[in-house]
């Protein structure tokens, strides 16, 4: 029992992650109906960048980590201005196909400016202390991570329920035209939604950095758990990435533990072919049954 | 008035320039042609209507004065400024409303955050302000809410005040999104077949609303309508439009009158809605 509860506590940190990758995953998709390709890129770009601040700039963790948001932001917001919009024209398809494009470009330009040696990412805390809940361990740094990945939930839930720029976020999403007619800005609000999209995914990098060390290709595979969380949740859904991306950790995690730990990452796309069979719409989504 | 004749289109009779002054405007679709030099003044104060069988051209001159379109030729000027290079976002933001034929409403939203959305251009304080709680965001949301409630009151919508929208029969949602419209605090409001789908009773309702907006909220109104009895009696005069042409502008009767108008619009079996 305690190893199962210790089981569900690791899936848990792991599992915070994923819903940030899928939140901006998700909040992106809301506003845009793009699924962005490159927000896996966007988010090592960005990690990269805090590495940067870190290493080489001296600068303390958490002003590094406050700057690579915003940059990441910028370069979300600056994608969206210097590609997205110009190429209103092109179908939503060939806009997730630019988001490719833009997938390799920071790839590309990852690899170029810190080379696809593996780094390490100085982090403030540590995975070898540990806290003792009861008879379930855990170490600080998950702690940590999962503690931040909440609060960031909780803000973004905030900024989209409680705030004016939420508002006109959510209504931008449901009906554009009629969000254009009532003097909201629409092209701000696609750019804001691209900034906070490409920050939660910088965000996530940081904190997964510690796990996954840094190089090139590091969010390959947190950006499709990220994705299958965002899937199992129901992708016009935030509340149902934050779930997705939970539950998707505990699953993985005990199915790690006591089925095979190789196969521990197809689970993940199991889990996509069996709720685009059993429900479509996700568990909390409902861009199926408004489209009927 | 009694020149049973249209009105021609030069208004220099008028004291002061139109609130709203459609010049010579074409739009076409691949090879369709939407609408054909078409002409409208429409002073400030006034209560215009344009009718016109379906695909006559109405929605489509909506969209191209709140700049959902953009004309391929003409003019449209709006309270001393042209309007050919705005965006919709802008041209709300100058005192335009409007409502759609097919609802455009945020239906899973209540009916009250839809009206506040309508507020949405009046606000002045920024997010930091409003993340802070600072007191001029909180003085800010206070007015906006206030102003929610007298539309509420205005158009009998208390009792739907926290219902999603698109929980509401389509009667109650055109008064939503009427609602909304004037919550942006227009100097023009266009309203785009706002009585289909509602029943008689909600229909009578609606022309004393519509006159109030007139003549209490000092709001000018253009009205596209289908139910020609309707529009008979509030417009200050009405123009027609069919196959993107304007074909007669008067008062009811000389519309009425106008043979083009009987040929075109009235003579139509199901063009006339009763």
């Amino acid at each position: 029992m305690a190893l199962l509860a210790q089981y569900v506590v690791g899936g848990l940190a792991v599992g915070s992650l994923y819903a940030l990758v899928a939140l901006g995953i998700v909040l992106l998709y809301r506003t845009s109906r793009i699924l962005n390709f490159a927000h896996g890129d966007l988010a090592t770009f960005g990690t990269f960048i805090a590495f940067a601040l870190i290493s080489t700039a001296h600068w303390p963790f958490a002003a590094a980590s406050a700057g690579s948001l915003l940059a990441t932001a910028l370069v979300g917001a600056a994608f969206f201005f210097l590609v997205i919009r110009p190429a209103k024209e092109a179908t939503l398809l060939g806009k997730i196909v630019i988001t490719l494009g833009l997938a390799l470009i920071l790839q590309g330009a990852t690899a170029v400016f810190w080379g696809t040696d593996t780094k390490t990412m100085p982090f403030p805390l540590s995975d070898t202390k540990v806290y003792r809940l009861g008879e379930v361990v855990i170490s600080q740094i998950s702690l940590g991570s999962f503690a931040v990945g909440l609060v960031l939930m909780a803000g973004l839930y905030v900024l989209v329920q409680r705030t004016r720029v939420g508002l006109a976020m959510r209504a931008v999403s449901q009906d554009m035209v009629a969000a254009q007619v009532l003097g909201i800005p629409v092209r701000r609000i696609f750019a804001l939604t691209w900034g906070l999209a490409s920050a939660l995914g910088a965000a996530a990098g940081i904190l997964l950095a510690p796990v996954t060390l840094l190089d090139p290709y590091m969010m390959l595979d947190p950006f499709l758990k990220g994705f299958a969380a965002a899937v199992l949740g129901g992708i016009d859904s935030m509340p149902g990435a934050a779930v997705g991306g939970l539950l998707l950790g505990v699953v993985e995690a005990l199915f790690g533990a006591y089925v095979s730990v190789k196969f521990k990452t197809t689970l993940a796309f199991l889990i996509i072919i069996a709720v685009l069979v059993i429900r479509p719409e996700g568990l909390l989504g409902r861009e199926y049954k408004r489209r009927v | 008035m009694l020149d049973p004749a249209p009105l021609p289109d030069d208004v220099a009779a008028l004291p002061s320039a139109p609130l709203l002054s459609v010049q010579d405007v074409s739009i076409a679709f691949g090879g369709i042609v939407a609408l054909d030099d078409v002409s409208l003044q429409v002073p400030t104060g006034a209560l215009i209507s344009v009718i016109g069988p379906n695909g006559a051209g109405k929605t489509t001159l909506f969209n191209c004065i709140t700049g959902l379109y953009r004309p391929d030729r003409g003019r449209i000027v709006f309270a001393g400024r042209s309007l050919a290079a705005a965006k919709p976002d802008r041209i709300a933001r100058l005192g335009i409303a409007r409502t759609f034929q097919n609802v455009e409403l945020f239906l899973r939203m209540t009916t009250l955050e839809n009206l506040l959305l309508g507020r949405h251009l009046h606000f002045r304080s920024g997010l930091l302000a409003a993340a802070l709680g600072l007191p001029r965001w909180r003085r800010e949301e206070v007015t906006h809410r206030a102003r929610a409630e007298q539309i509420l009151d205005f158009l009998d919508l208390q009792e739907a005040r926290d219902r999603r929208v698109g929980d509401l029969p389509l009667g109650r949602q055109r008064l939503v999104e009427l609602g909304r419209a004037l919550a942006t605090g227009p100097k023009l409001l266009l309203l785009d077949e706002p009585s289909s789908g509602m029943t008689a009773e909600e229909k009578a309702d609606l022309v004393f609303r519509i006159k109030d907006i007139r003549e209490e909220m000092e709001i000018t109104v253009i009205l596209v309508e289908h139910d020609l009895k309707l529009v008979m009696g509030i417009s200050d005069w009405i123009a027609v439009l069919d196959h993107g042409v304007k074909i007669a502008q008067g008062n009811a009767a000389e519309v009425q009158a106008n043979p083009e108008v009987i040929r075109a619009y009235l003579g139509e079996p199901d063009g006339t809605n009763g």
